[in-house]
């Protein structure tokens, strides 16, 4: 009995999601809301400026690292910081609980 | 310490496959302005060729390639890039990060921003890697210690 309603609400939502899904604006379409100049509330939409200042300011033609690396250049450091501390973190551990063993 | 892996097959492949992993690593830092890639994605690469041999041949054989001395020092290293290149443009006189302000030769605007963003990759890839490195080598601290 409980496989069968378990098996019945994944396919209810299966079938939820699939007709979400069908709204989506197709990818890479020029048309999308986030390639327009001004987005629906009247704001602008900082996809369309990379999109079309990225080579201009920074010669490269891959936009994901003119993004990454210059206009979202401090996130990117926070990033690394995080990375940093998690291996710092487990470097710190591991040596502690290794000598711990050694001395018991 | 690990043990080196008994079978002479995995030993010498992952010797000779190594080499080759590291230099495609480089490639995806150095090129990451003209292909999918960057920092993250080529540090990881690096470590993957020093965890090969640290695996197959056994840390103590792996010291002579890549020293166990010298990963987490290697991360801090990548940090400082990443903050003084963002240091030096304040120094400048400009914004944190503003690399079109980097005393770098007689080059100006778009091409600066373009080996800025390389030095920040750079810095990425070494923090990665270090990091990987040495958590597999406190991973492994005191197993099979003989």
């Amino acid at each position: 009995m409980n496989k069968v309603i378990n098996l019945l609400l994944i396919i209810g939502f299966t079938g939820v999601l699939l007709y979400a899904s069908m709204d989506l604006p197709y990818r890479g379409s020029p048309d999308n809301p986030m390639n327009q100049p001004e987005s629906m509330t009247g704001t602008t939409v900082a996809g369309h400026y990379y999109v079309e200042k990225a080579y201009k300011d920074a010669h490269t033609p891959n936009m994901v690292t003119v993004v990454l690396g210059d206009y979202r250049s401090m996130d990117t450091l926070g990033e690394q910081t995080v990375i940093f501390a998690a291996g710092i973190i487990g470097f710190l551990i591991l040596r502690r609980r290794k000598k711990n063993k050694e001395d018991s | 310490m690990t043990r080196p892996v008994d079978s002479p097959i995995v030993v010498y492949g992952s010797r000779l496959l190594s080499p080759y992993i590291m230099l495609f690593g480089l490639y995806v830092i150095f090129h990451g302005h003209y292909s999918p890639g960057g920092g993250f994605q080529g540090g990881t690469l690096l470590a993957a060729s020093l965890l090969l041999v640290r695996i197959s041949s056994g840390s103590k054989i792996a010291q002579i390639q890549f020293s166990d001395m010298f990963t987490a020092p290697m991360a801090v290293v990548g940090v400082l890039i990443y903050f003084f290149t963002g240091l030096i443009a304040i120094l400048a006189g400009g914004q944190y990060l503003n690399y079109e302000l980097l005393p770098l030769g007689d080059m100006h605007g778009a091409e600066l921003r373009y080996w800025g963003i390389l030095f920040v990759e750079v810095g990425i890839g070494l923090t990665v890697m270090g990091i990987l490195v040495s958590l597999y080598d406190n991973l492994v601290i005191g197993e099979d210690n003989d």
